[in-house]
């Protein structure tokens, strides 16, 4: 793996490798400090993410590499330096690892194929979020043990979400069966007017009681402002009363059901309160994931030989499914 | 000046010709077709294994001149078109300034002259500055020796005007050549709305924005009476509507790209900006149907669209990329390797589409060899292979989908109104340039046309 642009092009096995060095990590049984040191990351985000950008600064830090922000807004860039530029400039440097956002879907592929660079994608554009997609495996595999089997309802604005298909990429590959719920003028579709998403195990519907029946995962997605002023969705109000995600509705899913959501929230909207800080939630635990998860990706990419899973970590653990990892306990 | 071309396969679909043949340009016309026709001093042409034929027509080519030369001009644009057996180019009128006023066909005409390989065929636009408010001088644009109107990578939204400009085209005999896009419908999208769209997370032109306009445009020609084409037609939903309304008599034309029938929207897995075109790569089901509206002639024409862009307009960020592509150089190999060598079309078919069809949509005197007729030929060897690299392509700019494509089938010789303006003897043996006639008018007979 020489760079980290979406799950659709990993394997599951692949997949599977970066959550248990994340486990590894998590645990104490695999120590990274250090692991990056005299190595340069640089998150370049040309879209502002404070989440994002802390979560990958704080893992490539715990791993001592000398982390940059390219601040966009008061770089070249303002002055019309094209993209292709900016990653020729930055490689001059001696940069070793590009965190990218970027609002273009494809950046981060465009940008791979120019630069020696490893490039990890932190969002482009409606395509891919893959480290967001590995925390939510990540953090529903803590708590099921295994992806495999699992009903798991994605619900919002799909058709704009990156997160929603790189969640969407993994999951099917680890086996899970995954609903899309929205408005239909936020789903993917041809010309039949129905789901076209070429992927086995999908389901597309914008019936959100269809979506929650039987969930074991709820991942409900944030609701862009502007798909309102885009005319998308008549109000936010209607929205919530037909797709938000409440207390009430989740008693369509499993009792074990976990509620996620990628952040930041909009309260109200697409998630109330009663669902987001109840007790099926998991979303602050997602955040804390995401730090061991980006830690893995930089590992997996920057310190670890070759394709060579991590030693020890396999045997010692057992993978995915070592009960052992789990929380003790549910909140 | 005789040229003999011997021993070819004549095919001149406008006269309902294919077969073994020579043929004799005298004082650069057509003199006689003919078996074993005696050189006499005439400068001999083996074509031996080739196919003699009409120069090929292209009805839809952006030559980017004036104001956007960095991209192409009528020098290169045209020695591009020879190499690819095009004779005769159609330029669209969304140069800078745009083609919507005499001074600038004038222009265009007399450049063309000066610096043109092939004939050039300005079009005009249907309204000033290609802005859709009002109407564009089409009456002094046809004087002028426009050969169609077009607005062409901006369709007329406003069904009012446009039915308007289609009255008053009409009493000049003017086809409008229309880009069928509802704005409303397409609205920032960049690929074929669809499962690779949602995959890619690239927002998705409908096949229904541009079935919406065809129908628009359809029943306007119906009202009018005027003569619509559709150009760069790509949904089985549009084939649908124009077989629909051929059958009823409207009076209707429609052209294909190579580029829509050779490629899926499959191709944009890379998220490479040399297969962003406007419309966009379609489905399977779309191309199979742009297949059988060709077969059945549905479709009368194929054209390019040529649409230059320099290297660094391209190499962008995937939604800030130009769309458009070139295809003058691969048009005939393309056609051949996708069209005939599978066999959904025959070899007349195929050079009917790119020649005659064209021309009279046009009223354009070309794309035949009757006797008599300016001797514009090329000679095709359809066995010959060959890469597209861009180092090959005389265009100024690179932005082919058919990049690293082997093809077969390629023009050997382009004779121009009775002149060999190109001449190619192999894969690896470069193309031999021959400096453009200054003072001959490669565009003379446009005054037959606008009187």
């Amino acid at each position: 793996m020489r760079h980290l642009l979406g799950l659709q092009d990993l394997s599951p096995q692949e997949i599977e490798g970066i959550l248990r060095t994340a486990a590894a990590i998590k645990a104490g049984d695999l120590n990274v400090s250090g692991s990056l040191r005299g190595r340069i990351v640089v998150t370049l985000f040309f879209e502002p993410s404070t989440r994002t950008r802390t979560s990958f600064e704080l893992a490539a830090r715990r791993m001592d590499a000398q982390v940059v922000h390219f601040d966009v807004g008061t770089s070249s860039v303002v002055k019309g330096e094209s993209l292709l530029d900016t990653i020729y400039t930055l490689e001059a440097m001696g940069v070793d690892l590009l965190v990218v956002r970027h609002q273009a879907s494809g950046a981060a592929h465009f940008i791979s194929r120019h630069t020696g660079c490893a490039v990890v994608n932190a969002g482009d554009g409606m395509h891919e979020h893959p480290t967001q997609g590995l925390l939510d495996l990540f953090t529903i595999q803590e708590h099921k043990g295994c992806i495999e089997g699992l009903r798991v309802a994605i619900v919002g604005d799909i058709l704009h979400s990156r997160v929603a298909r790189s969640d969407l990429f993994g999951l099917t590959k680890l086996g899970a069966e995954v609903t899309l719920c929205g408005p239909s003028t936020l789903l993917p579709r041809d010309r039949s007017g129905e789901g076209s998403l070429p992927l086995h195990g999908v389901r597309i519907t914008d019936s959100l009681d269809e979506a929650l029946e039987g969930a074991d995962v709820v991942i409900a997605l944030r609701l862009q402002r502007e798909r309102q002023q885009s005319g998308l969705i008549p109000s936010l109000a209607e929205y919530t009363r037909f797709w938000g995600i409440d207390a009430s509705r989740l008693s369509r899913c499993k009792p074990d059901v976990l509620v996620m959501h990628p952040g930041p929230m909009n309260l109200g909207v697409e998630i109330l309160p009663s669902a987001a800080y109840g007790p099926w939630s998991v979303i602050r635990e997602q955040v804390t994931n995401g730090v061991y998860v980006r830690m893995a990706v930089l590992y997996h990419l920057l310190a670890k030989g070759g394709e060579n899973q991590p030693q020890g970590i396999t045997e010692a653990h057992g993978g995915a499914t070592d009960r052992s990892l789990l929380p003790v306990g549910r909140r | 000046m005789r040229i003999l071309i011997k021993g070819g396969r004549v095919i001149d679909p406008a006269n309902h010709l294919d077969g073994a043949a020579d043929v004799l340009i005298e004082n650069g016309r057509i003199a006689e077709i003919g078996h074993g026709l005696a050189a006499r001093g005439a400068q001999v042409i083996d074509a031996r294994d080739c196919i003699v034929c009409p120069g090929l027509v292209d009805m839809h080519v952006h030559l980017r001149d004036p104001g956007q030369t960095h991209k192409e001009d009528l020098s290169s644009g045209t020695l591009a078109a020879v190499r690819g057996g095009v004779t005769s180019v159609a330029c669209m009128a969304n140069t800078d300034p745009p083609i919507d006023h005499p001074t600038v066909v004038e222009y265009v005409r007399s450049r063309a002259k000066q610096v043109g390989r092939a004939r050039v065929y300005p079009v005009a636009a249907v309204t000033k500055g290609l802005r859709g408010e009002e109407l564009s001088p089409i009456g002094s644009l046809a004087a002028a020796g426009v050969v169609a109107l077009s607005d062409d990578g901006r369709p007329v939204m406003s069904a009012g005007l446009l039915r308007r400009a289609m009255a008053y085209a009409r009493m000049f005999k003017l086809p409008i050549v229309s880009h069928c896009e509802d704005l409303t419908l397409s609205e920032g999208g960049v690929v074929n709305e669809g499962p690779i769209a949602a995959v890619l997370g690239l927002k998705g032109i409908p096949a229904i924005a541009e079935e919406v306009m065809v129908a628009r445009d359809l029943l306007l020609a119906e009202d009018t009476g005027a003569h619509v084409h559709i150009a760069h037609v790509s949904t089985a939903g549009s084939v649908r509507l124009l077989r629909e309304a051929k059958r009823r008599g409207v009076r209707v034309t429609a052209e294909v790209t190579p580029h829509h029938l050779a490629l899926t929207e499959e191709a944009l897995q890379g998220y490479d900006a040399n297969f962003k075109v406007n419309p966009p790569l379609r489905s399977r089901g779309d191309v199979e149907a742009l297949l059988e509206g060709l077969q059945d002639g549905t479709i009368d024409a194929i054209a390019t669209d040529h649409a230059p862009h320099a290297i660094e307009e391209k190499l962008v960020e995937f939604d800030r990329a130009p769309f458009g592509v070139i295809g003058l150089e691969t048009l005939l190999g393309v056609v051949f390797t996708v069209l005939v060598l599978p066999g959904h079309l025959s070899e007349v078919q195929a050079i009917r589409k790119l020649t005659v069809n064209p021309s009279r949509i046009l009223g354009i005197p070309r794309g035949t060899l009757s006797p008599g007729a300016e001797a514009d030929i090329v000679i095709i060897d359809p066995q010959r292979e060959w890469t597209v690299t861009p180092e090959g392509l005389a265009s100024k700019s690179k932005n082919s989908p058919f990049l690293g494509w082997r093809l077969r089938g390629k023009a050997v010789t382009t004779i121009v109104g009775g002149e060999i303006v190109y001449s190619d003897q192999g894969e690896n043996s470069g193309f031999v340039e021959v400096p453009p006639t200054t003072g001959r008018d490669l565009c003379r007979d446009i005054e037959e046309v606008a009187q």
